[in-house]
């Protein structure tokens, strides 16, 4: 149910209002208005932060409600619910799902303040001139569509944005190096016998599939087209090595939670698997040593961005817009930026975090003093450097985005029957 | 009017509607529901009313069905037969070995303190016992029984029928309990002075007598077990599968009406084994 008291058709008469009032500049009934403003995002979780939800009240004046779902649910609630939600926290290869039904609406450019700033990925795909778009759902080729009500996606940038990217990382292997005791460098070591008994991988299909396209194309065995929009046959033989290897006992256990990720690496039961970078700081700050290990094929990354509802008008859209003006500020920027992830606009973060957390997250350099969490807990001890590196080191090798591929069904069916095997 | 208030029929059947009404509405009609679903489609976001066998088809023409039913089947049966050895145990302990009646209550509440706790914390627990570094490998490590900890005691079908062996002995227990203490003793007394050896006295006077105790037992523990898909998925680390997980998985995919599908064919195979196992014995009769 909607808890705010606007109907949609008092927003609509707001928003009325609000034109006449840009007509006949009054402002002051418009900021009198915005505070009763309830915007409702429902997203992944990833970003769902009640910090942020209290400083959109502290500095907007109007009321963020955030919904956490699964992939899947939010794709569902996205693509056929648009009456539940004004904002869409969504990942990019979710975007290529659900704009096509229409339920989002293009955001204005020129209305964008930051956009002139926001990192090469998002617009034309490469961080460096010479950068080489990875394979996969690369966002900036799901960021920009023809017009407001546009239903295709957009070769190049053209002033309608599909989402306004707003938190993204890039994710490898996670690793015990003492229970270890020598480098890691490839994907590849996943399936190494040596590690047999003691690897993991997660068990959400859709990432997982592209785990094991990273480390069956690192061992030599199979070579893909796009990672990212496998050929049934390329999926069958991927499932077909890893099937292999489960039944050899390489595996020790699968995860689908954080938590179980978390557990299964500090309890010792795995020392290499699949893991996101939270996970990584979590087993850390248990006082174990735990790597989040840069290979040489490079990362699977991910990106999410804000998609409005195309139900949003009015007074309401005014605040939205607002909402993402502030977003890309640089007071969430700081905030996600401390917790591992990156900022859209990385250079307006760096006015909120302290010169050492920038340097550590940022830049790569080794932390001057002890690096806190958001929330005031010791992350990394003074002396520590990022695993990986800097942020051009980091996003700049990029191997496969995550995605949605067209044998979707098909992929998912097989790795049900993986699981089961 | 007077005479059909008086009438015996609509006491009864007044009686019994407040049971009718509730069991209609949240017991057959969700069962009709989930039927009625399993012959619609789904698209990847939604579903939509139809008529189609697919979901049956799919089912019955994939491998992995096959090997998930056997499966489910295989830690039904196994943790079967441990319970009701257990569960026969203990409950002839408790009938015939312990005397003063109050001892015998104490003790059979004892057996139910586990449930204090929700089961999903009963089986977590395990997780660190039975570890690569866990309690168990520890005490073996240090007592010089092994040499490297053993990887089989988790993670494995080993760790799943221990969980659910753990979870359900109890449900044995109870009924075959409550069937031992109505056994006369003087039966067993009458047999002892005809000849009949201990294990005679079991086999032919005890275990006949418990049938009705052992076979609710059975069906507790076989139905909790093939409806079961939390312990196998975290005991074995989501390396086995059972039909519950398979159904799981649908429903995290929002694949509800292949999700209906194989609910339908569990609920049905469930209620065979359940048949099969009434006509054995006619609980009613033995009640």
């Amino acid at each position: 149910m909607k808890k705010n008291h606007y109907s949609r058709r008092s927003l609509l008469k707001g928003g009325a209002a609000a034109v006449a009032a840009s007509a006949f500049p009054a402002p002051m009934i418009w900021a009198q208005d915005i505070k009763d403003v309830v915007l409702r995002q429902a997203g992944t979780g990833v970003s769902a932060y009640n910090e942020v939800a209290a400083k959109v009240k502290e500095d907007l004046g109007f009321t963020l409600e955030m919904t956490a779902l699964d992939s899947d649910a939010v794709t569902q609630k996205v693509a056929t619910q648009p009456d539940s939600y004004d904002i869409a926290d969504i990942e990019y290869w979710i975007c290529k799902k659900v704009w096509p039904t229409g339920n989002l609406q293009a955001m204005d450019t020129s209305k964008i303040a930051n956009y002139d700033k926001i990192v090469g990925i998002f617009i034309d795909g490469k961080l460096a001139p010479d950068s080489v778009i990875a394979q996969g759902t690369a966002p900036h080729t799901v960021g920009f569509t023809d017009a407001v009500d546009g239903k295709a996606f957009a070769a190049s940038p053209t002033g309608f944005m599909t989402l306004i990217p707003t938190i993204y990382n890039a994710d490898t292997l996670g690793i015990r190096p003492d229970l270890i005791g020598r480098p890691i460098e490839s994907w590849a070591e996943l399936l190494n016998p040596e590690f047999k008994g003691k690897a993991s991988i997660l068990d959400i299909s859709s990432i997982g599939i592209m785990d094991a396209a990273m480390v069956c194309e690192a061992m030599g065995e199979i070579k893909y087209g796009d990672k990212g929009n496998m050929t049934t046959d390329e999926i069958d033989k991927t499932m077909a090595i890893f099937t292999e290897a489960k039944k050899a006992g390489q595996f020790r256990s699968f995860w689908k939670s954080f938590d179980e990720s978390v557990n299964l690496m500090a309890s010792g039961e795995v020392v290499i698997q699949s893991m996101w970078s939270p996970a990584i700081a979590a087993v850390r700050s248990k006082g174990i040593a735990c790597t989040y290990q840069p290979l040489k094929e490079g990362y699977r990354s991910w990106g999410g961005g804000l998609g409005l509802s195309a139900g949003l008008s009015g007074l309401a859209l005014d605040a939205a817009y607002e909402y993402i003006n502030w977003y890309l500020s640089g007071w969430v920027g700081g905030f996600l930026m401390r917790q591992g992830y990156y900022s859209a606009v990385p250079e307006t973060s760096k006015a909120f975090m302290s010169e050492d957390e920038w340097g550590f997250w940022y830049e790569g350099k080794a932390a001057a003093g002890d690096i806190l969490s958001p929330q005031g807990t010791v992350m990394e001890k003074a002396g520590a450097t990022r695993d990986g590196g800097a942020f051009v080191d980091r996003m700049g090798k990029v191997a496969c985005w995550n995605s949605v591929m067209d044998e979707n069904q098909y992929m998912v069916r097989k790795w049900n029957e993986f699981i089961a095997a | 009017m007077q005479r059909i208030l008086n009438s015996r029929h609509l006491t009864g059947w007044l009686l019994a509607a407040p049971l009718v009404v509730v069991l209609a509405i949240f017991l057959v009609l969700p069962v009709l529901m989930i039927v009625v679903v399993s012959f619609w489609q789904a698209t990847e976001f939604s579903i939509v009313p139809a008529f189609d066998l697919g979901n049956y088809e799919f089912l019955f023409t994939s491998h992995v069905t096959l090997d998930v039913f056997w499966n489910t089947f295989r830690y039904a049966l196994i943790t079967w037969a441990l319970t009701l050895g257990i569960g026969f145990t203990v409950s002839w302990f408790l009938a015939f070995h312990i005397r003063s009646q109050t001892t015998q209550v104490a003790l059979a509440l004892l057996c139910t303190v586990p449930f204090w706790t929700s089961n999903i914390i009963r089986m977590i627990s395990w997780v660190p016992f039975l570890g690569r570094n866990g309690l168990a490998n520890q005490a073996f490590l240090s007592m010089g029984l092994i040499d490297a900890p053993l990887d089989w005691l988790l993670f494995s079908d080993f760790a799943v029928i221990l969980a659910f062996v753990h979870l359900n002995t109890v449900f044995m227990i109870i009924p075959i309990l409550n069937s031992m203490m109505r056994i006369d003793r003087s039966l067993l007394e009458a047999a002892r002075d005809a000849g009949a050896s201990p294990f005679q006295i079991m086999t032919n006077v005890v275990i006949p007598l418990c049938k009705p105790g052992i076979m609710i037992g059975s069906i507790f523990v076989l139905t909790l077990v093939m409806g079961d898909f939390i312990t196998v998925r975290f005991m074995s680390g989501s390396q086995s599968a059972n039909v519950g997980r398979l159904i799981s998985n649908d429903i995290g995919l929002l694949q509800y009406p292949s999700a209906s599908a194989t609910s339908v064919v569990l609920l049905l195979t469930v209620l065979l084994v359940v048949a099969g196992m009434l006509r054995l014995v006619d609980i009613r009769k033995e009640l």
